[in-house]
């Protein structure tokens, strides 16, 4: 059969598209292995791994290795504490409390302010109360404006699959309501809780304008990497970038491995019984 | 205590704001029985069900299960056990932990609670799926798993929220038949919430008639059918004409009237508006003279020594002792 023309005007926008979303990223992985005495734009003087190797050694200008701990120390706080707080209040708000539309529209507006104010006047009060600003308090506490209520509203998604009458079913079984949660509720929502986190942890890991305006003396991995920009450039940030995506790739991996399993798990006790 | 009743409503009621979904509704279920609660949606008859069951608080009146005042009480606490209209499954566990969820729960040890899912499955004929989850089991199969471990709580009462309404025409009677026989074995009250009459009269010793939160008919379903109360009733249950008499309104069976002509019996003119045969009978529709809707249903044999078709007219007869009056409503 003919295609229409309206197929190929659509296949080639999409083509185009697919080539500025992925091709400055494919130019980066490509430099990332420059040669010892390349730059940042092309040729390629060589094939080297001299810039991976620099990313490794604390320089003069930045300390990747260190900031990319702190930033996945930070990450993963913030992550456990967004799961905890979003699976709370998504479970809360399936009952229409009194306030609860108030309540909901004030927990959610810190993702319509923009973000710069938002750590400008964090940064602004704990210099006012003589506080000093840190990795584990301001920035913490400035990322959670960000991640809680995309936490939130992720969890309504998930809570608004849940069937109510499981919940119901376990209570009619004699579950008190510590073993529904720990028996049904968790469990059943367990996909879904993972998606939660898994989102609050690459916000965090990437934040930078609320981060910037609350960091103490020591750099998140973002703040790193544009100091390195604004400094000095070399291939050594395009090594960078090839790396984290390599990293989130394999944490994607891991995720959806383990997922995997669960339910290889299950399928095997089924054929088993089969 | 010891009660002739199983189930004791004393009038029980149910508001939500200023809506009232069950109005002082008051009721005996004696030990035993296959109730049905039948009503269309709407009439009150699933709240009526789920305040039973201890997921609904009562607003007025009580509860008793077997003499006891359970309207305080949690669900577990008050002997009844609830299926589910979609069943409710977890579907993270297999059936046999969905079985044993309630034993686990009360601490019963793995061993002792999966031996005893096995006896429930079994019960159900559900014992070589035990290891399945939910999601690979038909509708009919997760009913069975749903059935046990409601049962395995060993209920002084099943509470069953439209069972079948989820299952195709052939499996239904089935179901319908496994349901009635498991009942009689077990030797406990089932209360069975329906919207469909043939259900209701097929399976209940004892047929609840609801409409806008009140009950307005009980009995066996023979004495329902053969005596509605109200033209509501009559209606609802099917089967019946209600047509205009000499004192207010009557109800008349459909297979009691025929398609005749004016002579001494009671009769009233139309013209037929359609015609279905079902088998071992037709059914005529008509449209009366004075704006009613009626329908006879004729033993195939006699509508086909005198057929009629859409748009003919028609006079409908019956006898007078078949007509039988009713409260106004």
């Amino acid at each position: 059969m003919r295609r229409p023309w309206t197929f190929y005007a659509l296949g080639t926008l999409f083509v185009a598209y697919m080539v500025f979303l992925y091709g400055p990223m494919a130019v980066i992985y490509v430099l990332s292995f420059q040669g010892e005495n390349g730059g940042v734009t092309f040729p390629m003087t060589g094939f080297s791994l001299v810039w991976f190797a620099d990313v490794f050694k604390p320089g003069q200008m930045a300390n990747v290795p260190d900031s990319f701990g702190r930033s996945m120390a930070l990450s993963a706080i913030i992550s456990i504490l967004t799961t905890v707080f979003a699976v709370a209040a998504g479970l809360a708000f399936r009952r229409r409390f009194p306030g609860s539309g108030a309540v909901f529209y004030l927990a959610v507006a810190s993702l319509v302010m923009p973000s710069l104010l938002v750590g400008f006047g964090i940064g602004l009060g704990f210099q006012l109360l003589g506080w000093k600003p840190g990795l584990f308090s301001s920035t913490l506490g400035a990322q959670l404006t960000w991640t809680l209520p995309f936490g939130l509203l992720a969890m309504f998604a998930v809570v608004n699959r849940f069937n109510r009458s499981w919940e119901e079913a376990a209570t009619d079984l004699g579950a008190n309501s510590w073993q529904r949660l720990r028996h049904v509720t968790l469990p059943i929502l367990l996909p879904g809780i993972i998606g939660v986190a898994m989102g609050a942890f690459t916000l965090s890991y990437d934040e930078y304008a609320r981060t910037t305006l609350t960091i103490g003396p020591k750099n998140t991995l973002p703040l790193e990497i544009y100091a390195l920009i604004s400094s000095a450039t070399s291939p050594m940030l395009f090594a960078i970038g090839t790396l984290t995506t390599t990293l989130s790739f394999l944490i994607i991996g891991i995720t959806v491995t383990w997922v995997l399993r669960l339910q290889r798990r299950r399928a095997a006790a089924t054929l088993k019984a089969g | 205590m010891d009660s002739r009743f199983d189930v004791e409503l004393i009038e029980t009621t149910k508001r939500y704001g200023a809506t009232t979904a069950v109005d002082a509704i008051s009721l005996r279920i004696p030990r035993a029985s296959y109730c049905c609660l039948l009503g269309p949606s709407g009439c009150g008859k699933t709240t009526t069900l789920r305040m039973i069951a201890g997921h609904e608080a009562v607003t007025e009146g009580d509860v008793l299960i077997q003499g006891r005042n359970v309207s305080d009480l949690p669900p577990i606490e008050r002997g009844t056990a609830m299926m589910f209209q979609s069943y409710a499954l977890f579907p993270h566990l297999n059936c046999l932990d969905n079985v044993a969820f309630s034993l686990k729960m009360r601490g019963v040890k793995k061993a002792e609670r999966h031996a005893k899912a096995r006896e429930y499955l079994a019960l159900v004929h559900m014992q070589d799926y035990a290891m399945r989850l939910p999601s690979q089991l038909s509708g009919g199969q997760q009913q069975r798993v749903a059935l046990a471990r409601s049962l395995i709580t060993r209920p002084k009462v099943l509470l069953l929220d439209e069972p079948l309404s989820a299952l195709d025409p052939f499996l239904r009677i089935k179901v319908r038949e496994e349901l009635k026989r498991l009942q009689r074995e077990l030797g406990i009250t089932f209360i069975h919430v329906t919207h469909s009459q043939d259900e209701a009269m097929a399976m209940a010793d004892l047929m609840v008639v609801m409409e806008d939160g009140h009950i307005r008919q009980f009995g066996p379903p023979r004495e329902v059918f053969e005596r509605p109360v109200s033209p509501f009733i009559a209606r609802f249950i099917g089967g019946h004409n209600v047509l205009p008499g000499a004192n207010g309104k009557i109800a008349v069976r459909a297979d009691r009237c025929r398609l005749g002509v004016p002579g001494g019996d009671p009769f009233v003119s139309g013209r037929v508006t359609a015609v279905e045969y079902q088998g071992t009978m037709v059914r005529v529709a008509l449209a009366t003279d004075p704006g009613d809707e009626a329908s006879a249903l004729v033993p195939d044999g006699d509508f086909y020594a005198r057929p009629v078709e859409p748009g003919d007219p028609a006079t409908l007869t019956w006898s007078d002792h078949d007509a039988h009056a009713l409260m106004q409503a």
